[in-house]
């Protein structure tokens, strides 16, 4: 061991708090994130406790995304706001695993093209050739199944090495499969992909229009929040933020270190595949291009620009990155929305490494707010 | 007695579909063999030139460079404006080499000296100076392809047994990656400033303790690494051609073959280059739409066998 190393497990060995480490009883769970005082509440039914929870601005949000298609334009609805949704949820899985699990992966969209492509083969497409014809509702969880399983496969692969080697295999995992996908004609039907892969209508509700889309993506995007803000509440999600912290320590605790963050692959896989559906509806097609490296990279860069601390910097993320992509290049250079895309992602993670969250969190403090408490998970 | 077997099945097992794939290819066509042989092998050295610069970095500074695929494009570029106006292939080579590591050198000194030890951190930064410098260089240069002429002396063809005709540039890249491997690992072992690189790869604050000036030493390691992947920049671009993805594809390549060859070690990144190279172009040749899962069977091979790669130690 170098000293380096003994420096870096002498420092997490002080700051690694004991919460993080004992035993998840449901008593010794730490602080929640929108409100610290919840632990002190003895109240027995689960009803109260979730009112307790609730605050002001958690209502104001909600009304305001199921209040804003009725307002909004269709563009605006459809380009902005459902697809804010479908990226923020990818981003949402990268959250999870690099925010909670410490494991920064670059094949989130991997996963997400790949759930994707697999609707298509699945499904109903303009390849006759090389689509099944499944109904949606079969095809759709057996799509969901064979991303959660390349997931999983991955994050196994991945966490034979550590840190910094993650985010590498990973990356040319991703790579890999986007040459693949571009060279391979029998199944991914080569640089053209699949096309006219079309949302299904359920109950009288069209998901091909702006509004029901909408509400399908709104519909996923909560479920995948409450998922994560569950999920790292549950021993499961604790244990999970003890790995990170010091997986040594978990591992002569008892704890299944690679059982652990392989799981955690699997759960942000799903995450991702729900994202890669609505995206392969939102867009109707599915090509090489949508899994290569730029929007490989345009996953982390939404994560890191909204926030890897909270799982809603995702989505702050992903309205900030969408809003840029449709409108800073009309205020700028026409074309040049990568360099713009790559100056901010450059700023923040140079003088703000908490993304915007941090940003946020930084001007309360100064207005003399107190701090929000989820900007500090573990006491210092 | 028990390692020993187990070493001998595993070469067996891997060694022995190679053989028997060889056997019969030889026998079925040896002129295809043999020129994907040596097109494997010239791929192999530019992927050497590339990924060695990318594993001494990391190597030293534990900084995964994202950004060394643009480092090669820039250099390919930049080779090719002094190329054109000097008419001289070295002028190119030289300016591509500098120009290369000038940057690296900038990066280096100006942002990540002072993010050290942040791996994450510096890795996030090297992606956002990857997307900003490739899209200025689309902006600059266009996405026409562009290629360079080799000079008179290397250009042509020539006659080889059983191969027939191969081009003579292809030979004269694999030299000349075979001389820059060996200069650049006399570096390493035999100069004092190699040797001073080398101690650092190992232990970084001991290097430091003992007096040596850490900083330079980075700046220096940074500058080769990074200048290597300029060089290799004009040298592909001359085999090959040069344009807008072409970054994508060597940070690929260069990914690949320090993760099976072993983060850090030159001789792991030539053995990684040899392997991939060769996978690359057999594939292409016998298996044309499948060929990257080849190279990502490499992969997923040396990680379930050798997490750190086959010439890596741990860290």
């Amino acid at each position: 061991m170098s000293a380096a190393q003994w420096r870096r497990a002498m420092n997490s060995a002080a700051t690694a708090a004991a919460p993080t480490t004992a035993r998840p009883a449901p008593s010794a769970r730490p602080a929640s994130p929108s409100a610290p005082g919840v632990d002190v509440i003895a109240t027995p039914t689960w009803l109260s406790r979730l009112a307790a929870r609730i605050r002001l601005r958690h209502l104001v949000v909600l009304a305001a995304v199921v209040l804003y298609p009725f307002v909004a334009s269709p563009f605006f609805t459809y380009q902005i706001g459902a697809q804010s949704l479908a990226l923020g949820l990818i981003a949402l899985s990268l959250t999870f695993l690099g925010g909670y699990g410490g494991m920064v992966s670059l094949a989130q969209m991997t996963i997400a093209g790949l759930a994707g492509y697999l609707v298509a083969i699945f499904g109903t497409s303009s390849m006759v050739s090389i689509s099944l014809g499944w109904p949606w509702w079969l095809a759709v969880p057996f799509a969901l199944l064979g991303a959660t399983v390349f997931a999983a496969a991955v994050g196994w692969l991945s966490v034979r090495t550590e840190g910094i080697y993650t985010i590498m295999i990973t990356l040319a995992i991703g790579v890999a499969f986007f040459y693949l996908a571009q060279q391979n004609y029998t199944v991914f039907n080569g640089f053209q992909g699949l096309s006219k892969i079309a949302a299904p209508e359920l109950a009288g509700i069209d998901f091909r229009e702006p509004v029901g889309f909408y509400f399908v993506a709104l519909g996923c995007a909560l479920a995948g929040y409450f998922l994560v803000k569950h999920l790292v509440r549950a021993p499961f999600g604790v244990a999970l933020q003890g790995i990170r912290d010091n997986p040594r320590r978990m591992e002569s605790l008892g704890y299944h270190v690679t059982a652990h963050r392989v799981a955690a692959y699997a759960v942000a896989g799903l995450l991702a595949a729900v994202g890669g559906v609505l995206m392969v509806w939102y867009n109707g097609r599915i090509s090489p291009g949508t899994v290569n490296l730029a929007q490989m990279i345009s996953i982390l860069v939404i994560a890191v620009l909204g926030g890897m601390k909270h799982p809603i910097g995702a989505f702050v993320g992903a309205v900030v990155y969408v809003l840029l992509q449709n409108f800073a290049i009309d205020l700028f250079v026409r074309e040049r929305f990568n360099l713009v895309i790559g100056g901010v992602f450059l700023a923040i993670v140079l003088f703000s490494p908490d993304g915007l969250l941090g940003l946020w969190a930084k001007l309360r403090s100064s207005l003399g707010r107190p701090e929000i408490s989820h900007q500090k998970r573990r006491p210092q | 007695m028990r390692e020993q077997r187990k070493k001998i099945a595993l070469w067996l097992l891997f060694a022995g579909p190679i053989a028997v794939f060889s056997v019969w290819a030889v026998v079925d066509n040896a002129p295809l063999y043999f020129k994907t042989l040596l097109n494997g092998l010239t791929l192999a050295s530019l992927y050497f030139l590339v990924a060695s610069g990318f594993t001494l970095v990391f190597g030293l500074m534990r900084n995964v460079n994202l950004a060394h695929g643009s480092l090669y494009l820039l250099g390919a570029y930049v080779g090719w404006i002094v190329g054109e106006n000097t008419g001289s292939w070295l002028l190119a080579v030289a300016a591509g080499f500098l120009s290369a590591a000038v940057l690296g050198l900038l990066m280096q000194v100006f942002i990540f000296r002072f993010m050290e030890g942040q791996d994450l951190r510096q890795t996030l930064v090297t992606i956002g100076l990857a997307i900003v410098f490739a899209d200025l260089m689309l902006w600059a240069f266009g996405g026409e392809i562009y290629t360079f002429d080799p000079p008179a002396w290397i250009y042509g063809s020539t006659v080889l047994p059983v191969v027939e005709k191969f081009p003579t540039y292809r030979i004269a890249v694999l030299l000349a990656a075979i001389v820059i491997g060996i200069g650049l690992w006399s570096f390493l072992a035999r100069t004092r400033i190699g040797m001073m690189i080398r101690a650092g790869v190992d232990d970084r604050g001991m290097l430091a303790a003992s007096g040596v000036n850490v900083q330079l030493i980075f700046a220096v390691t940074f500058a080769i690494g990074a200048g290597l992947a300029g060089l290799a920049g004009v040298v592909g671009g001359t085999a090959l051609s040069i344009s807008p993805g072409e970054d994508t594809r060597y940070l690929l390549a260069s990914l690949v073959v320090v993760i099976v060859g072993g983060m850090g070690s030159v001789v792991g990144a030539s053995i990684g280059a040899l392997l991939i190279g060769l996978a690359e172009q057999f594939g292409l040749a016998y298996a044309p739409t499948y060929s990257v899962v080849f190279t990502f069977v490499i992969m997923v091979v040396a990680l379930a066998f050798r997490p750190r790669g086959i010439m890596g130690r741990a860290a």
